[in-house]
């Protein structure tokens, strides 16, 4: 259940676009000439765009190989070390627990069904509310050509962890050259083009998708109740797109870090651990690119699928396979192969942090107008564990978030990680989740 | 001879099994479902013609109580899934009334290219709209149409052009995107009757025979839809329709993510996942449409075709190259039935090692829908801890995890069955060893014992799970949702007609689309899911 706060909106939050999209923000300029002098907001006193994106890994963490035990401070350990040089833009929350209210543990589903909802699935299929990223969308997604950008590094476009509900999800691109073709194939207009010239086609596409509207409208006044909700989903599709046509059809405010990519080249797809570290390698450069040009403020990175299908090339047991079976050495005390796989995913989100570090806006990175949500679907795999499941935020929310924390949740409900960066993206969220993950509860350690 | 056939067509148009009644059936609701990906695909052909290029990807539907048709009815449009849509749309309008196309796809053309020619584009609008709604179009519809094309040809300057916007908004229509249903009282009206027939027997949007037919209220008589449904399965495109179902019964769909490692596995290709899903719906319309034979023989068949590039997987010749060779397998061959071929054996497996969970699994879920619980949360491993383990073989694996009680329920209904399909490596290539050992495949399911893959077929072909399952299946794939309480006793009639009919899949086709209760809707509102949640 999401309770709305009831408080006075603040003028500067009517600009960001805060009420539900009554009021939808524009592409704005961040050329330095419109920036403030330290660089975190327009010299008109608007803000830098925010954007929220999430990063999902499977099969957690190895015990005790992944961060320290100190909660004073946040030190990554050998199978993480790869995200010691980003520790500053970091919080990793541990020994946050997600209770299920004798819901059963449906393996490698619920994990990140409670972390991203809130609320325990009766059903390993159901995803009974709205995933985070989504609401976060409804928020900030709707002033920019894509509400969200989903991406899998899988090969399969049902590996997608956004979902409005159980049948609306939103199906990824796997494909970096379909990702591409997407995001700057024809229709995308270079916001640092002197020349704008704007189509004709797009006041006729206009019109194509206002006889759409009506027609939806006609059919859906022939609709039960239950069907109507069900066609929400497709009356606000039509409008994204027309609002998607209106923003085509404007002169795209300047951003100073927009470069267009060069074209990724075609390559297979799957879980081969080469091919999906090189898919997320190219969907990482367009996605970077897509946001600081301004195409998108929402994405979902999945790296790999819920139940782990990566695998060397010629051998037989996957990662997933390698969590259960591979017995433990008493030497190191953990599986040697599993926590190998364990530690190529971590550089996986290390190259990604990077890759967002380097993208300069004015004089900061894109990792301070970022909130990246990190997280697995469970924490000690091998046992298909949900209470202490790994998350981590990364980037600091335009100077919304407090950065390089260990937070320690010591057994409170998981849902107030996600309540906490919901706020921090201006949901005005009181409360967030059902049951006993119902909470009004930030962490307020990291929030400014 | 022919008097009899005709008593037999007007026993089964009355009755399901016999000469008995047809139960009295509640129906369930009627169902908006969406097009399938497949659907979408046959309606663009079917309307515009196979040179049209669909180049799209959809979005994936979940699939519901066994079926995509069932979960097709409960998907919304997402945001990027409209997106899709609309460029879709946009291409195919543009390749419709391109040069090449538009004197054999389009019935007239302007007085002046360049210029609006309200008659001609009604004209042309009027058709394709009622083939792509699967209903007449309104004059209120034919005229918003006609304004789009008109209003677009003044900007462009081309009529042609102008035409594409108007044929891209039906595209993106409701109207076309959903199949709709329309209740007249506990039944269906015309249209939609038309529409369930033909998605179910040829899994494509009504032709014009069939609307017309529905125009004329033929489909509202039992005569005039009982030479409908005939005709319909006595033409080629019924073995679309049954294509379409096994594809979904089987999870065929699966099959386009099935991945191999190529290293351990160098014969598998993609070109060879592909000719899986093919090789079995070939092996299934041979025998149950072209041989009209008995059902319970897909589990015993020895009679199936290779692809070359399957060939390569199977390690067989090929007699046709580049085509596609029947094959029939020797009476000792563990070769038998669809559950040994790659599209099974492949698919419910790991990408490097065969998965005896997996196949049991799906054999239990798929062809005699029976559930398997999930795995419980708090599995142990601990037997996999040690690393000197002398198990070498997947039973004796297995074996060492049953002994966990919260593991071996389960595991009981899965592994014996899949055991038996050992001799087929992940990729489903013949093998009689494991790590050098050599791979036990003997077993019992139901108290029956067997030796191997072929023999567990036989104990299928028996087993009255398997026929009931796809009765179960084929009808509420016919109605596009899960069967309710009120429709037991003819799911119970349909089984016994079956058997009755010797297991023949078409004449089951046939009972189902004759009787009362397909067309039965209840006054109940749909219950579909929408947003749980909103800000």
């Amino acid at each position: 259940m999401s309770i709305l706060i009831k408080r006075d909106v603040p003028r500067r939050e009517i600009l960001r676009g805060m009420l539900g999209g009554a009021a939808v923000s524009m592409a704005l300029p961040y050329l330095e000439i419109f920036l403030n002098e330290s660089g975190t907001a327009l010299a008109s006193g608007a803000p830098m765009p925010l954007r929220f994106g999430t990063w999902f890994w499977s099969m957690g963490h190895t015990p005790n190989q992944a961060i320290g035990a100190d909660p004073k401070e946040l030190t990554f350990l050998e199978e993480c070390k790869s995200l010691n040089p980003y520790k500053k833009w970091i919080n990793y929350f541990g020994q946050f627990n997600s209770p299920l209210d004798g819901r059963p543990n449906h393996v490698h589903q619920t994990g990140w069904i409670v972390i991203r909802t809130g609320t325990a699935p009766v059903k390993s299929s159901d995803i009974p509310a709205p995933t985070l990223d989504v609401l976060v969308a409804d928020q900030i997604g709707k002033g920019s050509r894509f509400r969200s950008l989903e991406m899998s590094c899988t090969g399969k476009a049902q590996d997608t962890f956004s979902a409005r509900s159980t049948h609306a999800r939103n199906a990824s691109e796997v494909s970096p050259v379909a990702l591409y073709a997407r995001v700057f194939g024809p229709e995308f207009a270079d916001p640092n083009k002197a020349e704008f010239k704007p189509d004709p086609d797009l006041m006729l596409q206009k019109s194509v998708l206002s006889a759409v509207e009506d027609q939806r409208k006609r059919f859906a006044s022939k609709l039960g109740a239950a069907d109507k909700a069900r066609f929400d989903e497709y009356a606000t599709s039509i409008r994204e797109l027309e609002q998607q046509l209106a923003l085509q059809s404007q002169k795209p405010a300047p951003a100073d870090a927009c470069r267009v990519p060069t074209a990724p080249p075609d390559g297979p797809l799957g879980l081969e651990l080469p091919v999906a570290q090189a898919n997320h390698a190219a969907m990482t450069k367009i996605l970077t690119m897509a946001l600081a040009c301004n195409q998108t403020r929402v994405f979902n990175m999945a790296f790999n699928d819920a139940l782990s299908f990566l695998r060397r090339p010629g051998t037989a047991n996957t990662h997933h396979t390698l969590t259960h079976e591979e017995p433990i050495d008493d030497s190191v005390g953990y599986q040697r192969e599993a926590f190998w796989f364990n530690c190529r995913v971590q550089e996986q989100l290390a190259s990604f942090i990077d890759a967002f570090e380097k993208v300069r806006e004015g004089d900061r990175s894109l990792l301070d107008n970022t909130l990246i949500f990190a997280h697995a679907e469970t924490s000690f795999a091998k046992i298909h564990q949900v209470d202490n499941i790994p998350i981590m935020t990364i980037g600091t929310a335009g100077g919304r978030l407090k950065t390089g924390k260990h937070i320690v949740g010591n057994g409170d409900p998981v849902s107030r990680v996600g309540l906490t960066a919901m706020q921090a993206m201006g949901l005005p969220l009181a409360k967030w989740g059902t049951g006993s993950l119902e909470t009004g509860k930030t962490v307020t350690d990291v929030l400014v | 001879m022919k008097l009899r056939g005709l008593i037999l067509g007007l026993c089964a148009a009355l009755t399901l099994a016999g000469c008995e009644r047809e139960p009295a059936t509640t129906g369930g609701p009627a169902v908006i479902r969406r097009l399938t990906e497949a659907q979408y695909r046959t309606a663009i052909a079917d309307i515009f013609g196979s040179q049209i290029v669909v180049a799209s990807h959809f979005d994936p539907i979940l699939r519901t109580d066994g079926l995509l048709a069932v979960g097709a009815g409960r998907t919304a449009i997402t945001g990027s899934g409209f997106e899709r849509y609309h460029a879709l749309a946009r291409s195919i309008a543009t390749q419709v009334v391109a040069p090449e196309n538009r004197e054999v796809l389009l019935e007239c053309a302007p007085a002046n290219a360049a210029t609006a020619d309200d008659a001609c584009a009604k004209t042309i609008l009027k058709r394709v709209g009622r083939l792509l709604y699967r209903r007449p179009l309104s004059s209120e519809e034919i005229d918003g149409s006609a304004a789009i094309a008109r209003d677009a040809t003044a900007t462009r300057g081309d009529f042609h052009a102008g035409l594409a916007y108007a044929l891209q908004s039906m595209m993106e229509s409701p109207d076309f995107l959903f199949i709709v249903e329309n209740p007249e009282g506990d039944t269906l009206d015309a249209f939609s009757r038309a529409t369930r027939l033909s998605f179910l027997l040829w899994n494509a949007t009504p032709d014009d025979v069939l609307l017309t037919a529905a125009e004329k209220g033929d489909l509202d008589q039992k005569s005039g839809l009982t030479k409908q449904v005939d005709r319909m399965i006595a033409s080629p495109r019924f073995k679309d329709g049954v294509r379409a179902f096994f594809s979904d019964m089987l999870s065929l769909d699966d099959v386009a993510n099935m991945q191999k490692d190529t290293v351990l596995y160098p014969a598998f290709t993609l070109v060879a996942a592909t000719d899986s899903r093919e090789q079995v719906l070939r092996t299934l319309t041979d025998l149950l449409v072209t041989k009209n034979g008995d059902y319970r023989e897909i589990f015993t068949t020895r009679s199936t075709f290779i692809s070359t590039a399957l060939g390569l997987v199977y390690r067989l010749p090929v007699t046709n190259p580049g085509g596609w060779s029947k094959i029939d397998f020797a009476a000792d061959d563990p070769r038998a039935g669809i559950q040994t071929q790659l599209s099974f054996a492949g698919l419910h497996s790991h990408p490097g090692k065969s998965s005896p969970t997996l196949r049991g699994k799906a054999i239990r879920e798929l062809l005699m829908c029976q559930k398997v619980p999930d795995p419980p949360g708090t599995v142990s491993f601990d037997q996999f801890n040690d690393p000197n383990s002398p198990n070498r073989t997947a039973r004796q694996r297995l074996a060492a995890h049953a002994t966990d009680s919260a593991c071996a329920g389960c595991h009981k209904l899965t592994d014996p069955i899949g055991l038996a399909m050992e001799t087929f490596d992940g990729a489903g290539q013949l093998r009689e060893t494991e790590n050098g050992e050599r791979i036990d495949t003997t077993g019992e399911l139901n108290g029956k014992p067997y030796a191997n893959a072929a023999d567990l077929g036989r104990l299928l072909h028996d087993d009255p799970a398997a026929t009931s399952c796809v009765v179960n299946r084929a009808y509420s794939y016919a109605v596009g949702r899960t069967i309710v309480s009120g429709e037991k006793a003819l799911i119970d009639a349909l089984e016994k007609a079956f058997a009755a009919d010797k297991y023949r899949f078409p004449a089951l086709i046939r009972r189902i689309a004759l009787s009362d209760a397909f067309l039965r809707v209840s006054a109940a509102p749909p219950t579909t899911p929408g947003r749980e949640a909103k800000l």
